[in-house]
């Protein structure tokens, strides 16, 4: 549980990136650009809190970026039909929480792989989608739909205050709640946490359901940004999400990593591509350095399990001879 | 004609314990020699030297006349030996002339499959072999005895001269037996060798030519078969009692009954009908050979899988164990025999594995206080005698004694455990870590705990417990006090004879 080796490497790769552009590029550290910036990722990040649960008990999650679509329409639709933007928040919220009980039910309970139910629900909620809307964008919102009716710069300032609050209240919850160790035993090996009374499906069930509302009110906050609301918004999303949340040092196969690893994960990568046209590089670079990243990043961990391993081994020879 | 297969003087040993000690064995052509032994015995590890699976440390291997000086499976394969294991391992989604072509059939990647042929092939086989089912099924649809008649089929289709059959009789009713003595009387007429390793005595005298008798590790005796009447098999099996692993426990006071099972009936793990009573102070040994559902049994209690039928009572309440959390939380706790898979969480610190079952014991407030936690492993480790650098270790970084501690540990930091199922307790445990165990046992039934306690090795059920319930095939097939328990009495309960060896 306690091997910070890969978040040490992402935030040293991060530094040495800010570095560079301090020297080359001073001007990505303008204000106007930095809240961009932030305010862009921001739902990366709300989501790859709920990713980080999702792959710490061996689980993944493809449906979240059309989970984020279809929240983000109901959150304007209830806006325009309520005029309450705080229904409209609720709204999101709520339809993500469904949207990812079903996902949950499926996995933990009709026992089919996690790969397999969220691809399917992210073809069929996308589909959904834009069968319901006809490619139409939600508009004619309320005025004060955007920015949550608060001064631009106040709801940057509160958007940023929740996003950092559920960092710290995931990461405290994993550590310190009798469920954060609940599923670092589910994701690390669910046999032996079933049979140390874990209620193991419901601890899958929950990780699922929490990310549908992560998921829901990223979306809510990142409609919020704009008069209109897309009925495409998130596609790719959950490859930057896994990507991010992969990067920051959380093991594919359950049980290792943490919310800090994700932060880093999310930061790294969501400069990275910016930081690139900055320094004068094509755009089109963007994505391949993002992927060499996630490669080497994979790579590192690789290398890990496999002298972690080879050390196992080595005590295991010694505890014979002895 | 003469020896297909001898092995002279084969040594073999696992981490320092002798497996195999000078074996000889010579298996002639046209004879079915029947092996037979305890769990443990080394059965499995001969066939395996045989196979190619395992080398041997000393002693020498001939097939077919020539010595073989590094055995390998292809080559063991190539020199005509062939295995049925009890647990066939075919490819479940092929079908089965394709899971016999893979077996026979050479050539390259791109060579033409001639599909008519492969059928034809197959099915003359199968029949051979005694099936009456088309090859053409699915090797996931065939019944356990069906996909053995497949393994025999491939078998009789390499043209194998050696063939080794290991307790091909486990899972076949009487006329699938007959069938298949019928195709081992056909392989020995043909002048094949057939090592035949079974557990049921009965048949031995039915099939088997001579017969070896393994005892740890040594060859006992070997005999024609027509000598040997099962009185005298059992007694060679068990011999004389072995130096016991602790000192026999003295009769204890025992209260009330803990535990109290009748007719629990679990049809998914082939538990049937099984009742059992465990007092207060009490150790109970259940013994049995492996396959005969003791495992499961437990499995059935701690609510892994639940039960179809019958009565649990923990302190006379009922228990209706759904999930391991409903038995635990109705003072039941298991420590499982796999203990990497489900003993243990290898990646969490010692601290952690301890207290998992129970986390409530260190949370205040709704929080984990990792304070506490680390004083409660402190605690139980060092009244345990785990050697590790600190609660915080990882816990796959330690051997398989102080593991099995830890997974020991847990339980003890349960606050109302009535009652605790070990399986296999010592398994893969040196042997000063084993002393500690069967002590921490005993205190730990002293202490009015009521203890099931699950083994193969019959010597540690001897010395540890108070009464012994023997299992075969599911059910209870009787029960010894342990003024009476002797190990000949035990085995013959568990090769599902009743009455005196």
């Amino acid at each position: 549980m306690k091997n910070y080796g890969q978040e040490i490497s992402i935030a040293g790769a991060l530094v040495l990136l800010c570095g560079i552009l301090v020297l080359a590029a001073p001007g990505f550290f303008s204000r106007e650009n930095l809240a961009d910036l932030l305010l862009a990722n921001l739902p990366v990040l709300i989501i790859g809190l709920g990713m980080t649960l999702v792959i710490l008990t061996a689980e993944i999650d493809v449906s979240v970026g059309s989970m984020f679509a279809i929240c983000g329409v109901i959150a304007g639709e209830v806006a325009k039909a309520s005029g309450s933007i705080l229904l409209a928040v609720v709204a999101a919220i709520v339809a993500g929480a469904v949207l990812g009980a079903a996902n949950g039910a499926l996995v933990a309970y009709v026992r089919i792989p996690s790969i397999v139910v969220t691809l399917a629900t992210m073809t069929a909620w996308r589909s959904g989608l834009r069968w319901t809307m006809q490619g139409q964008w939600v508009d004619n919102l309320p005025a004060n739909f955007q920015w949550l009716g608060l001064p631009q710069t106040g709801f940057r300032v509160a958007a940023l205050a929740i996003t950092l609050g559920l960092v710290a209240f995931t990461a405290w919850g994993l550590w310190s709640w009798r469920a954060g160790r609940a599923l670092y035993a589910t994701g690390s090996n669910r046999e032996a946490a079933r049979v140390a009374g874990l209620n193991t499906p419901a601890i899958v069930a929950a990780v699922f359901v929490l990310t549908g509302v992560l998921t829901g009110l990223a979306a809510a906050l990142d409609a919020a940004r704009f008069n209109q609301v897309p009925s495409n918004a998130g596609i790719g999303l959950e490859l930057t999400v896994i990507a991010a949340v992969v990067v920051g040092g959380t093991s594919i196969t359950g049980g290792r990593g943490s919310v800090a690893g994700t932060v880093l994960g999310v930061a790294l990568l969501g400069v990275i591509a910016p930081a690139l046209i900055f320094l004068g590089v094509s755009g089109y670079w963007g994505d391949a350095v993002q992927g060499a990243i996630i490669l080497i990043a994979i790579g590192l961990e690789a290398v890990r399990l496999h002298s972690a391993r080879r050390k196992m081994e080595g005590a295991g020879v010694a505890v014979v001879a002895a | 004609m003469g020896t297909l297969l001898e092995t002279r003087g084969i040594d073999k040993s696992f981490a320092g314990v002798h497996a195999l000690q000078g074996v000889s064995f010579a298996l002639e052509a046209g004879e079915v020699h029947a092996l037979v032994g305890e769990n443990g015995a080394g059965k499995s590890t001969l066939i395996k030297i045989m196979t190619g699976a395992v080398e041997a440390d000393g002693g020498e291997l001939h097939i077919a006349g020539k010595i073989v000086a590094r055995n390998h499976p292809s080559l063991a394969r190539a020199l005509g030996v062939a295995v049925v294991y009890q647990q066939p391992s075919l490819f479940p989604h092929l079908t089965v002339a394709e899971n016999i072509a893979l077996a026979l059939e050479s050539g390259g990647l791109w060579r033409r499959i001639d599909w008519r042929a492969r059928r034809e092939r197959a099915q003359a086989l199968l029949e051979r072999a005694g099936a009456a089912f088309s090859c053409e099924r699915l090797a996931e649809s065939l019944s356990m005895p069906e996909q053995q008649v497949v393994e025999i089929a491939k078998a009789i289709g390499a043209e194998a001269r050696i063939v080794i059959l290991d307790e091909p009789t486990a899972s076949l009713s009487e006329p699938e037996v007959e069938r298949l003595f019928r195709v081992i009387g056909d392989l020995r007429g043909r002048g094949v060798g057939v090592v035949y390793i079974s557990h049921r005595l009965e048949e031995l005298a039915l099939i088997a030519d001579r017969i070896t008798v393994l005892r740890d590790g040594e060859v006992v005796a070997t005999d024609a078969a027509a000598a040997m009447d099962r009185a005298r098999l059992v007694q060679l099996m068990a011999g004389r009692v072995r130096d016991l692993p602790a000192a026999v426990m003295p009769a204890a006071t025992l209260g009330e009954p803990m535990l109290e099972v009748r007719g629990l009936t679990c049809r998914a793990l082939g538990v049937s009908n099984v009742s059992l009573t465990v007092r207060a102070g009490e150790i109970v040994g259940l013994a049995g050979l492996v396959g005969s559902g003791r495992t499961q049994f437990a499995e059935c209690i701690f609510g892994l899988e639940p039960a179809d039928g019958g009565e649990i009572r923990v302190a006379g309440a009922p228990l209706r164990a759904r999930s391991p959390a409903d038995a635990i939380a109705g003072g039941v706790g298991y420590v499982p025999e796999d203990r990497p898979r489900h003993g243990v969480v290898l990646d969490f610190p010692i601290a952690a594995n301890i207290s998992l079952a129970h986390l409530k014991q260190v949370t205040r407030a709704g929080f984990i206080d990792a304070a506490a936690e680390t004083e409660q492993a402190q605690r139980l480790m060092a009244q345990l005698r785990v050697k590790a650098a600190s609660p915080h270790q990882r816990t796959g970084a330690l051997s398989g004694g102080n593991q099995q501690k830890v997974a020991l540990a847990r339980w003890l930091a349960a606050p109302d455990l009535k009652v605790l199922i070990l399986d296999e307790p010592t398994q893969g445990v040196d042997v000063g870590a084993k002393a500690e165990i069967h002590a921490l046992i005993r205190q730990l039934a002293a202490r009015g705990l009521a203890i099931l306690m699950i083994s193969s090795e019959l010597p540690e059920i001897l010395a540890m417990a108070h009464r012994i319930v023997v299992m075969h095939a599911g059910r209870v097939a009787g029960e010894l006090a342990r003024a009476e328990a002797t190990q000949p009495k035990l085995l013959a309960l568990a090769l599902g004879q009743s009455g005196e060896a």
